[in-house]
């Protein structure tokens, strides 16, 4: 599934959407919707490829698995974040994307504090 | 890559768009209501289903436990 289809799907998707919009405006936002998660079920499996590869370096580099684990949780977290404040934003919500965005946000630090507090000791330690 | 899914929504679209336009004609301005609410139902019921399968493939490329 080349570039090609993705685009000329996106862009007939798009027309449907813009012919919606007149007469039944929610069932143009939920078409948007269904074209995001079809796209992305597309991609995914070029994604889940990538990831795979990135964890066998890591073992092979015996990282820490936690460290690369937190990584891609973090990206899970933006992207889905991501995906809802885009729709709310398409659906001129902007106060609710704010507040998907800002959620995420927190859910992502809440995720990172435990690779600060690792950061920290061990930059303790080389000075004590 | 489900095309059929979209042209599936858009002709619901389509189709209650114009009920509701020949209902208000014959006067029955209620159940061009009714049948915006159920296309929007049907819908939605889609769109659920499709976001719970984009969670849980999220949630196992990623690594969500």
């Amino acid at each position: 599934m080349d570039i090609v289809q993705i685009v000329a799907f996106g862009l007939i998707g798009t027309i449907l959407v813009v012919l919606l919009k007149q007469q039944r405006p929610e069932l143009a936002l939920q078409l948007s919707i269904i074209l995001g998660v079809v796209i992305f079920g597309v991609i995914i499996g070029k994604i889940a490829a990538v990831v795979d590869l990135l964890k066998e370096l890591a073992n092979k580099a015996n990282l820490n698995v936690m460290y690369l684990g937190t990584i891609f949780k973090i990206i899970g977290i933006a992207y889905i974040a991501e995906f809802g404040a885009q729709v709310c934003r398409d659906a001129g919500e902007g106060a609710i994307a704010a507040k998907l965005e800002f959620a995420g946000k927190v859910l992502i630090m809440v995720l990172a504090i435990p690779i600060i507090i690792m950061i920290v000791e061990t930059i303790s330690k080389m000075l004590s | 890559m489900n095309v059929d899914l979209i042209f599936k929504v858009a002709g619901i679209g389509i189709l209650i768009s114009v009920l509701s336009l020949v209902l208000k004609q014959a006067g029955k301005e209620e159940q061009g209501q009714m049948i915006t609410l159920v296309g929007l139902i049907i819908v939605l019921i889609m769109v659920i289903q499709l976001i719970s399968q984009l969670f849980t493939i999220v949630k196992s490329v990623f690594g969500f436990f």
